[in-house]
């Protein structure tokens, strides 16, 4: 056991003017991750603390705040793997606070929502299930381990211009049903991500893969979203008939 | 506020999900969850879901019949037959749908869906998408509720369900984002709302699995069913109790007590690391307590022998909580683990369509008890349940939907729904006035400890007793708390305290139906009566909430065409 720190950036919309900071002394085990701290000071010393939390194991995607600087996920990250007792915790940049470490994830889902992001498929199945290659269902691997915690989009200095970028991860979803051997959508459909709101937008910075708490590396999508663009368009101009 | 809408579900997990996919396209539905849907605990699966398809090398003689069979006699003989038939012949279809959905299964040679060996199986017969397959399968359902553009009330707690005169009429619930109190009046409710796992202090649950429908439904008069099997998972990682799926054992991990045996060998030779759960929770537990694991704490699941290639491939998640939680690589050290509360096989009592005795509520999931798990439940087994069944409480309540129109009446619902937000109102204004020394989070961790210490894998009369009268000094000492926050806006402590009440009505309910249930079947444990006496005791618990006490009476087993027998692994 030990003591630490937290400073806790606190806000609330209804009652402050400006986020602050408080400070909160806890004895902890080196062992317990930042959420385990935050319940600890929500249990025993302020119970209007506010943050989310669920599976504490890293795969439901609530507890994403900045911690020590680094955009991260607080039932990840272990006292004993900060240097400092000093731990400065703060929430989710590129989005509103709600109150203290709970951020409004509105503009994140609304850009998911706009790639359509659900496998479309055709009408009927083959009755004992599609028949899929396993190397190429790897290929859609990495993508498929995002759990849309949104630490990429608040790491993503494009979406902080506040133009209306989807961010990093609805565009590595996109990628992922794009290469999904079962999904016939049909170019013209997803076409409307070219545009810079969409795959033009990244500026290959990768700050993405940086804060990915899962080793998706959203960026890889956009490139191959980008690729695959220019091939369809290719296709589409030699397809054309010669008057 | 008031809302009004044809079909309520309440929780956002993958029986929610397939409920309001399945529900009738032309009824106003909504579902209501306490957290986003996507960080629901069905996200945490891990090793796979069953279904006989058959695709496995040594799979090829698999059939719906002989899952039925595994699962009835995984149950130690106290499912209902019919439900177990039902579930394991649905399997097969729903598989085939939920890839056509876009769930990316692993792939053996050829294309097919990839299966696994699991504890209890006859045949590897559990599809899986490496070792994230509630994470995929859940992804898949919201995708799909996105793309039927499905309604959500997000971070709203359900916290009353209005029951009158045998029919559900409506939901109070609490939205975090306003700090208000809403009335929801709606023709039929179905609860999805998932187990209660941290009533236990050790648990693999998700942080929010505390249970609150269940303990809604039963105050509201709904009846419980088998409440007493609580299953214990034979491997959570040591420390914070993550899971650590059975899939690790399916691709071949060993269990080695501390003079380096594989120990399994003396509790269930001929299946060894793969019997069920109940029985390698007890196994391991013992080991321990005989004094042949580490610190007096742990076992060790080995599996190095696995190789790099096998573990990075197969076993990438729980590599990844290795490496995080436990500090260590399974590809060079054995993991520690110890058993931890997993699941509940019982809940809300409903029958084959999801129908509990209320008119108009239904019931779904790990909330519910059909009973296909009876007295254990199969690893595999659980998200096939919240699909198959979520899926037919949505057509279900879509039709008695559809057979009442009109023949409610909206003014009598207004009137029970107002009644009970006033009595609520008077409760949280009476928590905002009390001043107690101790907050809810006291009584919330003794509650917890208590359960794991006197209600857990072995459990005996004193104890059994002992723990019933510490639950209601629990009780009365809740009675009198006060909320420490001064307002209700994003109040979460707010949430605790409501739900709170609901683990109390849990675990007094689970330990009485504990200490009546003189008998050792499945997950239920009594060593002072270890042995199956299917004479007096094949028979389903029943728990109804009657005059502010449980009341237990019982109901026979269906039985098809499987004699129980003597349960040998």
């Amino acid at each position: 056991m030990g003591k630490y720190v937290f400073r806790i950036l606190r806000f609330d919309p209804q009652k402050d003017k400006t986020p602050y900071f408080q400070e909160f002394e806890y004895e902890s085990s080196p062992k317990d991750a930042v959420l385990d701290a935050l319940l600890n000071i929500r249990e025993n010393l302020d119970p209007t603390l506010s943050f989310r939390h669920s599976c504490r194991e890293a795969v439901c995607g609530s507890c994403g705040m900045v911690i020590n600087g680094r955009i991260t996920l607080a039932c990840r990250t272990i006292l004993e793997s900060l240097k400092d007792k000093l731990v400065i915790i703060e929430p989710l940049p590129n989005l509103e606070i709600q109150k203290d470490l709970m951020v409004d994830l509105t503009p994140f889902w609304q850009a998911l929502r706009e790639v359509e992001p659900y496998l479309q498929p055709a009408e009927s199945h083959p009755p004992k299930g599609y028949r899929i290659d396993a190397k190429q269902m790897e290929k859609i691997y990495q993508f498929i381990n995002c759990i849309l915690c949104g630490c990429c989009y608040s790491a993503c200095p494009v979406v902080a211009r506040g133009q209306g970028y989807f961010g990093p991860a609805a565009l590595a979803k996109l990628y992922r049903f794009v290469r999904d051997p079962r999904d016939l959508r049909p170019f013209s459909q997803w076409e409307k991500i070219d545009k810079p709101q969409g795959i033009w937008g990244c500026d290959t910075v990768f700050r993405c893969h940086d804060v990915c708490p899962k080793d998706v590396r959203p960026a890889d999508g956009i490139e191959g979203l980008r690729r695959k663009l220019i091939v369809e368009k290719l296709k589409k101009v030699f397809r054309r008939k010669p008057k | 506020m008031i809302v009004d809408h044809d079909l309520v579900i309440v929780g956002g997990g993958l029986a929610g999900l397939a409920a309001a996919l399945k529900a009738a396209p032309d009824l106003d539905v909504v579902v209501i969850s306490k957290v986003h849907p996507l960080r629901s605990h069905s996200v945490a699966a891990q090793g796979g879901i069953n279904a006989a398809l058959g695709n496995h090398p040594e799979g090829k003689d698999d059939s719906w019949e002989k899952h039925a069979f595994d699962t009835v006699k995984g149950s130690d003989y106290l499912s209902d037959q019919t439900a177990a038939e039902l579930m394991c012949q649905r399997a097969i279809p729903v598989l085939y749908e939920l890839e056509h959905l876009g769930v990316p299964f692993s792939r053996f040679p050829g294309g097919v869906i990839a299966q696994r060996p699991f504890g209890g199986a006859g045949f590897p017969r559990t599809c899986y998408a490496a070792d994230r397959t509630g994470l995929v399968i859940l992804h898949t359902l919201y995708e799909q509720a996105l793309r039927r553009k499905v309604r959500f009330y997000e971070e709203w707690l359900v916290t009353n369900l209005v029951v009158r005169e045998g029919r559900c009429y409506g939901l109070l619930a609490y939205d975090l984002h306003s700090g208000e109190i809403i009335s929801i009046r709606a023709k039929a409710v179905i609860f999805a709302t998932g187990g209660y796992g941290r009533v236990y202090q050790k648990s693999t649950n998700a942080l929010i699995n505390l249970g609150s429908g269940i303990g809604m439904a039963f105050r509201a008069g709904v009846p419980l069913k088998d409440m007493e099997f609580v299953q214990f998972h034979p491997t959570s990682l040591l420390g914070k109790n993550i899971l650590i799926t059975e899939g690790a054992r399916g691709e071949g991990g060993y269990l080695i007590n501390n003079q380096g045996k594989r120990f399994m060998a003396d509790y269930a030779p001929s299946t060894m690391e793969l019997a069920p759960r109940d029985i390698v929770a007890r196994a391991i537990q013992t080991e321990i307590n005989e004094g042949r694991g580490f610190e007096g704490e742990y076992v060790y699941l080995d599996l190095r022998h696995l190789g790099k290639e096998k573990i990075i491939k197969r076993l990438p998640g729980i590599r990844e909580i290795c490496l995080y939680f436990g500090g260590l690589d399974p590809i060079e050290e054995p993991i520690p683990i110890q058993p931890a509360q997993h699941y509940s096989m019982g809940g809300i009592d409903v029958d084959e369509n999801c129908a509990s005795p209320i008119e108009g509520f239904y019931a779904a999931g790990e909330c519910s008890c059909v009973s296909v798990h009876g007295a254990n439940r199969l690893g595999g087994n659980s998200m096939l349940e919240t699909v198959v069944f979520g899926q037919i409480a949505g057509r279900f309540a879509s039709e008695y939907i559809k057979d009442i129109k009109g023949s409610q009446s909206d003014e009598k619902a207004l009137g029970y729904i107002q009644d009970e937000a006033a009595r609520l109102q008077s409760k949280v204004n009476q928590w905002l006035k009390n001043k107690s020394k101790r907050n809810v989070y006291h009584l919330f961790h003794r509650l917890r400890h208590l359960m794991m210490d006197k209600v857990g894998i072995f459990r005996e009369k004193k104890k059994l007793a002992e723990a019933l009268e510490e639950i209601r000094e629990i009780r009365h000492e809740y009675r009198h708390l006060s909320l420490w926050s001064d307002c209700l806006h994003y109040c979460q402590e707010f949430i605790t305290m409501m739900e709170f009440e609901s683990m109390l009505d849990i675990a007094e309910v689970i330990t009485m139906g504990a200490l009546a249930r003189e008998e050792t079947r499945g997950s239920h444990y009594r060593t002072d009566f270890p042995t199956r006496d299917d004479q007096h005791w094949l028979k389903h618990t029943i728990a109804r909430y009657n005059d502010e006490r449980p009341q237990l009476t019982y109901r026979e087993v269906k039985i098809t065409r499987y004699e129980p027998q003597e349960r040998k692994y």
